[in-house]
């Protein structure tokens, strides 16, 4: 794993801004809960979706089932394995993600397009279900809306928005540098020959059972550590019913929207799906003065979704991401020719 | 046990009658994908859509039953033709999968048009049918069975007759065919592709009027109606997804075998498992017989 100079100096400029510079400048809490958190925890899960979906090929609609199951897993082992470290929990409980992942992506060594897209719905009405109708997973809770605990790290709790803002950064930095360095080591590219031509890969040596399965395991820990975070930071509590399959499209819109084969793309796919709505909120509220209902509003945010992908399909089928780099290139070729 | 074995021929033919409306759904979608190998996966967005413009217009703007039944049928065909002239023709000989996403895309359009012109609120369907058990049918056979479940199979089963006959015997259903085949031989013959498609996409946009409309004045024209129409998809991996007879059959096996389930087997662990049991269901038929029950052979298999 070699870097070059300018990925260092990217991931330094990030990681300053990232840990330093936000946490100085931004102190509003609004910006951390209802912004940063959820953008980093679903661009996290957008890389899960990202690499069954974008780099191994697999059109696989469950991210949120999976979400669930690590959320659970992880509200359950901090519930009932006595002094065990919140870290510890959240590898576990992505461990757990992973198991149902594998389970649930066997129908993928059979079938592909549309025919896996319903067996992995499967998954996703199976483990809402399965959370739902079991007792024990909710510790027996009758309301249906448990809360989170806290995020207790060496003995000390992190529960202000800056301190968990903090957890999260530090979770989400060195699993996409790993996912980065999967995507382009030896693991991404027999995902990518499996991708694009599974016949071809398998001829070549490229076990297909092995970079398939492998494939969405680590989605679904990707997804499952994802939901963890999700319900312990952003949604505070634990309930089924926010992993419901309008999350798992959200998550598929990131992919679409950011850009297929980019971990870059998750970010902006995800900020772009969270932020837009705060836009459309922002303008219903400032130019039209509230005259716009708000269910319209969300119903125009779904138009306009619906518009976008069918636009990137047709025109720039590898998204946001791509997007950037042509920009990018453009105004570096505008400096560089004189 | 004469009871029990009434009461079980009970809950089958009511699973049956509510396996048609999947069934009508899961038409529309055999439709599309007969003829341009589409992977619609708007159609549950198209039932809503049509369904609640429907609606609309009789309850917003007191346009009577029939004027309101044509008016979503031209509605539903100005839909296949933006659909056609703005998704399908620029995406044309993309991959499956492509053409799968940008009709999501679609969905997501049709769902939040609907509910920007109409509002989000559940909204009463009243057909004049209810959702009562036919007192003759009690009577003498001594089985329950709702008259909107049976209107509705009666309604399916018209439309798979007419639908079959008009893909086997007209020169427009050898058209359909041909198209579905291979597109750019057909075209080559001077089969006009663009009249096909719309033609098609306007099919499939009637046909989901009147599954929504069955759907609506049982449960009520409501969102939900988008995730129910999701359960068409198991239903075409059973049936196949290039099989109208497919489509039906595997409707009937669903909605028999989910409220079996239900009924049986469901009481042992809380209840409800016909969220996913179809699913479930649909992922044996992946592992033994991936072409479904009716379908041809084709499928690329991995």
């Amino acid at each position: 794993m070699t870097y070059t100079r300018g990925d260092l100096i990217n991931l330094a400029i990030l990681l300053i801004v990232g840990v330093v510079v936000i946490p100085m400048t931004v102190s509003s809490g609004y910006w951390y809960t209802s912004i940063l958190i959820p953008w980093l925890c679903l661009a996290l899960a957008t890389i899960g979706q990202q690499i069954i979906m974008g780099y191994t090929g697999q059109l696989a609609l469950g991210a949120a089932g999976f979400m669930a199951a690590g959320a659970f897993a992880c509200f359950n082992l901090i519930l009932r394995v006595p002094g065990i470290p919140f870290v510890g929990a959240l590898l576990i409980s992505g461990l757990i993600a992973a198991a149902f992942g594998i389970l649930f992506g066997l129908p993928s060594l059979r079938v592909r397009g549309i025919y896996l897209m319903v067996a992995t719905l499967a998954s996703q009405f199976f483990i809402i279900w399965m959370i739902d109708k079991f007792g024990w997973f909710k510790n027996y809770d009758s309301s249906g809306i448990i809360t989170a605990q806290d995020i207790v790290i060496m003995g000390k709790p992190f529960t202000s928005p800056i301190e968990m803002y903090l957890v999260i950064v530090a979770v989400v930095t060195p699993m996409t540098l790993i996912a980065m360095n999967m995507a382009r080591g030896s693991t991404g590219r027999n995902w990518m020959s499996v991708r694009d031509m599974d016949i071809a890969a398998e001829s070549m040596g490229v076990s297909l059972l092995k970079t398939k399965l492998q494939a969405f395991a680590i989605s679904s820990f990707y997804c499952g550590v994802a939901g963890a975070l999700f319900a312990f930071t952003y949604l505070k509590s634990l309930e089924p019913v926010a992993f419901d399959i309008k999350l798992s499209f959200k998550v598929l819109f990131m992919v679409i929207l950011g850009g297929l084969g980019t971990i870059n793309g998750a970010f902006i796919g995800a900020g772009f799906i969270l932020l837009f709505p705060v836009l459309l909120n922002y303008i219903g509220n400032n130019v039209f003065h509230g005259a716009i209902d708000a269910t319209i509003i969300s119903a125009i945010e779904q138009v306009v979704f619906g518009v976008l992908m069918i636009i990137f399909m047709i025109y720039e089928p590898l998204g946001m991401a791509k997007l950037w780099e042509t920009i990018k290139m453009k105004i570096t070729g505008l400096f560089s020719k004189k | 046990m004469a009871d029990q074995i009434l009461f079980f021929i009970e809950v089958v033919v009511g699973g049956l009658l509510a396996g048609t409306m999947y069934s009508l759904v899961a038409l529309g979608f055999v439709l599309i994908y007969k003829a341009s190998a589409t992977f619609n996966f708007s159609q549950g967005a198209m039932v809503f859509f049509a369904v609640l413009a429907f609606v609309g217009f009789m309850q917003d703007f007191n346009v009577p039953f029939v004027l309101a039944f044509f008016l979503a049928v031209f509605l539903m065909i100005i839909v296949g033709l933006c659909t056609e002239r703005l998704v399908l023709r620029p995406l044309m000989n993309q991959s499956e999968d492509t053409l799968l996403m940008a009709t999501i895309g679609l969905g997501y359009v049709l769902e939040g048009l609907a509910q920007a012109m109409w509002g989000v609120e559940v909204r009463r369907l009243d057909l004049g049918i209810k959702d009562f058990p036919i007192p003759w049918i009690a009577d003498n056979l001594k089985l329950f069975i709702s008259a909107i479940d049976l209107t509705a199979g009666i309604v399916a089963f018209g439309m798979i007759i007419g639908l079959t006959l008009l893909f086997k015997y007209t020169k427009m259903g050898l058209g359909l065919r041909a198209v579905a085949d291979d597109a750019g031989a057909a075209s080559s013959i001077g089969i006009p592709l663009k009249h096909i498609m719309l033609l098609v996409w306007s099919a499939a946009g009637v046909v989901a009027l009147v599954a929504g409309m069955m759907w609506g004045a049982r449960a009520g024209v409501q969102f939900a109606l988008v995730d129910l129409a999701l359960k068409a998809l198991p239903v075409l991996i059973i049936g196949g997804f290039s099989s109208i007879p497919g489509a039906i059959i595997g409707g009937l096996l669903i909605g028999a075998v989910e409220k079996v389930l239900e009924v049986y087997i469901g009481p042992f662990f809380g209840g409800a498992i016909e969220g996913w049991a179809p699913y479930v269901l649909a992922i044996f038929f992946l592992l033994y017989r991936p072409e479904g029950l009716f379908g041809e052979k084709i499928i690329r298999r991995v």
